[in-house]
């Protein structure tokens, strides 16, 4: 009886396991083709003719002597286009020529981005633009959003959802830069260093918070988000006006570029790539030692275990509760130091809600990674161009049927992206299983 | 077996409104098997709990190898060599089997995660117990049988030498069972002492070297196995003599209530799971449906619930089609449903008893007027229920979690029986459940079957089947490969069927594989 009904058992799970593989590509990648065949006709027919048939260059470097790759805009975009309908129709017959056409798809998908730009120079009258620039503002201005997510991994992987980064980052870009102009004038050096580790800390003490609040006295955690977003908002406010603006230090010295040795050396893209300012470059490091503890040390596991099924966590000995506090604060930390991005790097100064819904997008930048470090980061990357994009899409003055697009239609293309990506391209992504569900621990 | 290797003494816990433990002893030799029986809610899990670290008790003292010790946190009790296998696996889904089992006392090189070291001693520990199971599998994606391998691989890896299951065997097909006793056996031929839990008396004559019984959170003596029958370890349990066997009168088949025509549904992965089925049910008769879990079974009685979408055939119920009503619409016409889930589909568990109690009604009057809820006459009913199917709590606005598992079960019997259903789909009925529960339930459906209800029972447990079933349909991948009068019924037969044999092998054939299995 026994031997045969586990017989029974193996054969199915086996047959499951069979079955499963192909069902499981389903029809998805039927629409992904059918789409690619559509944009790929759309750009044929209607883009490519309606270009300017001029030479035009992206380049990898300044002028007067740029290296550069020259183009006419109607062939490239025409050229683009059979591209797309090729791969469109790789992608609808996988299922016949097997996973390598999976290539073919993300090389469509990564070859978007520099379309785009293609397509603006074909509408525009300036004749080239500099790629590797694009590349190094997309990074920089992925730095807050690539932070932010670290923050909002660090602080869901252990079951405690975190909306509250964007008040955590404003909190600390308004204390650090207050501590700048008061203590250093906004000018001394040692004074700066001081004020981006006032900025970590404040943003440990705003994440403090949060985890008393979720943790200690099992508030609903989406509320006690917002109750921090709304605290920094009227704290900074308050400080801007009282404190900063007296002070008479409205803007001051940030933080310096410097170039990393050997790599800064390299022709034509080294000065660009390689030099640059400490967060965004301490950005890098955040994110590889985010996913090298939480992946790959005991101690990452045991963050993950809480917010999988903080019971079966406290079953094996694991101190739940300080498990959370110490992972929810670690991550505001992170989101200090993109606050400290924001008012001692990328500008030294302080505005009222200078950080501009940047918390939001990392946590959308976090859903789309699926809540992994290097997911996470790739989100931040594309929200990180199409900020960058924006400003040059600009500066290119792109004009459609003699009508130049308003400045701000292109300020709203991050926000665009971030919809469009969190309720469109994202698959269905499992959040932490306990997230949000308050803990008690046993007694 | 002279020492003792854990010694409990007078412990006391109390949770709001009830007092779970009341000066209880107990004592576990080295390298014995010691059952611990009692009925739902007679602390058991509790004790362990305390045993284990995770509960403090209010008083009392746990002694391990004869010296006192006072555990702060499970941390402590893995320490002092205690290992434990929770009737609710304490098992992460999405992480591997190697991780789940490290967990909290992982093996590292330098600062950094040694997965490889955990394989290998894994794959020992495996060889050495009999505990075969891939350490890189996805714990979501294994068998429950294989799960709990895990479990008991997490606390020897941990190098206890106590260890205590609590009801392990509750989820497994029989098969399992057997397997799983001959890892016990090899356990203790180890060194090792266990704890074991465990509702089915059968089991417990069959392993036990000593047995303690707990009745309302006291221990009310121990038996020895060798002197005790079912009959006598079931009357102490309860307290008052109990019928095991289930007296029924032959069935008085009426009009077809159910009738379900070449039906097929797919599983949530979207794999055929039902794979054509025809069968009846008529009222007054009972017909049970046998087969190793995961054959189908589920997904048949979700699909003739309205809660999974049927993808071809016909479900006709009562004279109505039903094939593409909603829960709400079948349920409405009389149908009642004793999901195979409970916590996931039968009660809602932070909700208080009281509303669970009318969960099927609560947009009725009278429990609704005007859009009003209408609280007195709800609590009125709730408590009506509450007598009658005696559901211990200490009162009717506790949360429905908090019960012990028999008791969420007679919560959800009692509203399913509170509308007077003409057909019921019931599933598990008694998993987990003591005796003294599963008699109660088992003479609820008899008792219902003889008013004239048409019953659709799907079970794992044969003798269940085989007692109250009328006619008895075997599912096998799916489909049912034989239906046989319960009467003429044996265990062997409805064995053979269940592991994809044929009716004529199961008439002809059946002392050979009597023959062959364990
Ligand atoms: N965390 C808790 N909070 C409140 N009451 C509890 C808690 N845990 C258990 N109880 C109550 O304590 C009593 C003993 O429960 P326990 O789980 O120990 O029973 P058990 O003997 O293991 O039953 P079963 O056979 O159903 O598993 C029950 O009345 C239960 O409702
Ligand atoms: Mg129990």
């Amino acid at each position: 009886m026994s031997s045969a009904a586990d017989s029974v058992n193996a054969g199915r799970s086996v047959s499951q396991k069979r079955v499963s593989r192909p069902g499981q590509s389903s029809t998805k990648h039927y629409y992904f083709g059918a789409a690619l065949v559509l944009l790929g006709l759309v750009l044929l027919i209607f883009v490519a003719p309606n270009l300017i048939d001029e030479t035009r260059a992206f380049r990898l470097n300044k002028p007067p002597d740029p290296v550069q790759f020259e183009f006419k805009p109607p062939t490239f975009v025409g050229l683009a286009g059979a591209f797309y309908i090729l791969v469109g129709f790789l992608t609808v017959l996988r299922d016949r020529l097997g996973s390598w056409t999976r290539f073919a798809a993300i090389a469509g998908v990564a070859f978007m981005p520099l379309l785009i730009l293609a397509m603006a120079l074909g509408r525009s009258d300036l004749s080239g633009t500099n790629v590797v620039n694009l590349l190094v503002s997309s990074l920089f201005l992925a730095t807050p959003i690539a932070l932010g997510s670290m923050t909002g991994l660090w602080s869901e992987r252990v079951g405690i959802i975190n909306i509250g980064i964007e008040g955590t980052m404003l909190g600390a870009a308004g204390i650090a830069y207050m501590t700048y102009a008061l203590v250093g004038d906004g000018a001394e050096r040692w004074a700066l260093w001081l004020s981006v580790l006032v900025a970590i800390l404040v943003g440990g003490l705003f994440a403090l918070l949060l985890a008393v609040l979720s943790i200690r006295f099992g508030i609903n955690q989406i509320i006690a988000g917002v109750v921090i977003n709304l605290l920094a908002l009227g704290l900074t406010g308050f400080l801007r006006s009282q404190v900063i603006v007296k002070s008479g230090v409205g803007t001051g010295v940030a933080t310096p570029s410097f170039g990393i040795p050997l790599l800064s050396k390299i022709p034509v893209i080294g000065d660009q790539l390689f030099v640059g300012q400490p967060i965004n470059f301490a950005m890098y490091l955040v994110v590889f030692l985010t996913w090298l503890v939480m992946f790959k040390t005991p101690w990452g596991l045991r963050v993950r275990a809480c917010g999988e099924d903080p019971h079966a966590a406290e079953t094996v000995g694991i101190n739940v509760i300080r498990t959370r506090y110490m992972s929810v604060v670690l991550g505001g930390f992170i989101a200090g130091l993109a606050g400290a991005w924001f008012s001692l790097e990328s500008s030294a100064r302080f505005e009222d809600n200078m950080t501009n819904a940047a918390g939001f997008i990392a946590l959308a930048a976090m859903i789309f990674g699926k809540w992994t470090p290097w997911g996470a980061f790739a989100g931040a990357l594309l929200f990180g161009y199409a900020d960058a994009l924006q400003t040059r899409l600009q500066f290119l003055k792109v004009d459609i049927a003699g009508f130049e697009i308003p400045s701000e239609f292109w300020q709203m293309l991050p926000f665009a992206i971030t919809i469009l990506v969190v309720a469109g391209l994202v698959g269905r992504a499992t959040p932490p299983a306990a997230e949000g569900k308050p803990f008690q621990a046993s007694q | 077996m002279t020492t003792p290797v854990l010694e409990v003494r007078n412990i006391r816990k109390t949770f709001p409104g009830v007092v779970a433990n009341d000066a209880v002893d107990f004592t576990l030799m080295k390298g014995e098997i010691h059952c611990l029986l009692g009925e739902n809610g007679a602390g058991k899990s509790t004790l362990m709990n305390i045993v284990f670290g995770l509960y403090q008790p209010d008083n009392g003292t746990i002694e391990v190898d004869g010296e006192e010790v006072s555990f702060e946190n499970s941390r402590d009790a893995i320490a002092a060599g205690i290992g434990m296998v929770h009737q609710h696996f304490q098992l992460i889904p999405v992480f591997t089997v190697a991780e789940n089992v490290i967990l909290g006392s992982e093996t590292t090189k330098g600062k950094l995660l040694d997965l490889d070291a955990a394989r290998s001693i894994i794959l020992d520990l495996g060889k050495r117990y009999g505990l075969h199971v891939d350490p890189d599998a996805k714990v979501g994606d294994l068998s429950v049988g294989e799960q709990q391998r895990v479990e008991l691989i997490k606390a020897l890896y941990r190098e206890a030498d106590i260890l205590i299951l609590d009801e392990p065997t509750a989820v497994l097909t029989p098969g399992e069972v057997d397997d799983f006793f001959e890892v016990v056996q090899s356990l203790v031929q180890q060194g090792k002492s266990i704890i074991f839990i465990t509702h089915k008396l059968r089991e417990v004559l069959a392993v036990a070297d000593k047995i303690t019984v707990m009745r309302s959170g006291t221990v009310v003596g121990t038996a020895e196995p060798s002197t005790s029958t079912q009959q006598s370890l079931a009357n102490l349990m309860v307290g008052h003599d109990v019928t095991l066997q289930v007296d029924k009168t032959p069935a008085e088949p009426g009009e077809t209530a159910l009738v379900v025509s070449h039906l097929q549904v797919s599983d949530t992965r979207g794999l055929p799971a039902v794979a054509g089925i025809d069968l009846e049910v008529r009222a007054g008769e009972i017909f049970g449906i046998a087969g190793v879990q995961g054959n189908g079974q589920r997904e048949l009685v979700e699909a003739l619930a309205g809660m999974h979408k049927i993808d071809g055939g016909r479900v006709q119920m009562l004279g109505v089609d039903v094939t593409s009503m909603s829960p709400r619409q079948i349920s409405e016409l009389g149908v009642a449903h004793i999901p195979e889930d409970r916590e996931k589909h039968g009660v809602v568990g932070e909700y208080p008893i009281y509303d669970n109690l009318v969960l099927n009604r609560y947009f009725k009057a009278p429990f609704v007027k005007r859009g009003v809820r209408q609280m007195g006459a709800i609590r009125a009913e709730a408590e009506r229920l509450i007598q009658m199917f005696d559901v211990r709590t200490p009162s009717m606005d506790t949360l429905t979690s908090s019960l012990s598992g028999g008791n969420r079960q007679k919560t959800i019997i009692a509203r399913e029986l509170s509308q007077d259903p003409k057909l019921m789909l019931v599933a598990q009925p008694t998993r987990g459940l003591d005796v003294g529960s599963i008699q109660f339930i088992h003479e609820q459906i008899i008792a219902l079957r003889d008013s004239g209800v048409a019953v659709l029972l799907v079970s794992a447990e044969l003798d269940e089947i085989m007692s109250l079933s009328d006619r008895v349909g075997v599912m096998y991948q799916g489909k049912m490969v034989g239906v046989v009068e319960a009467a003429g019924a044996t265990r062997e037969t409805l064995g053979i069927l269940m592991a994809g044999g044929t009716i004529d092998e199961a008439r002809t054939d059946g002392s050979e594989h009597r023959g062959s299995s364990r």
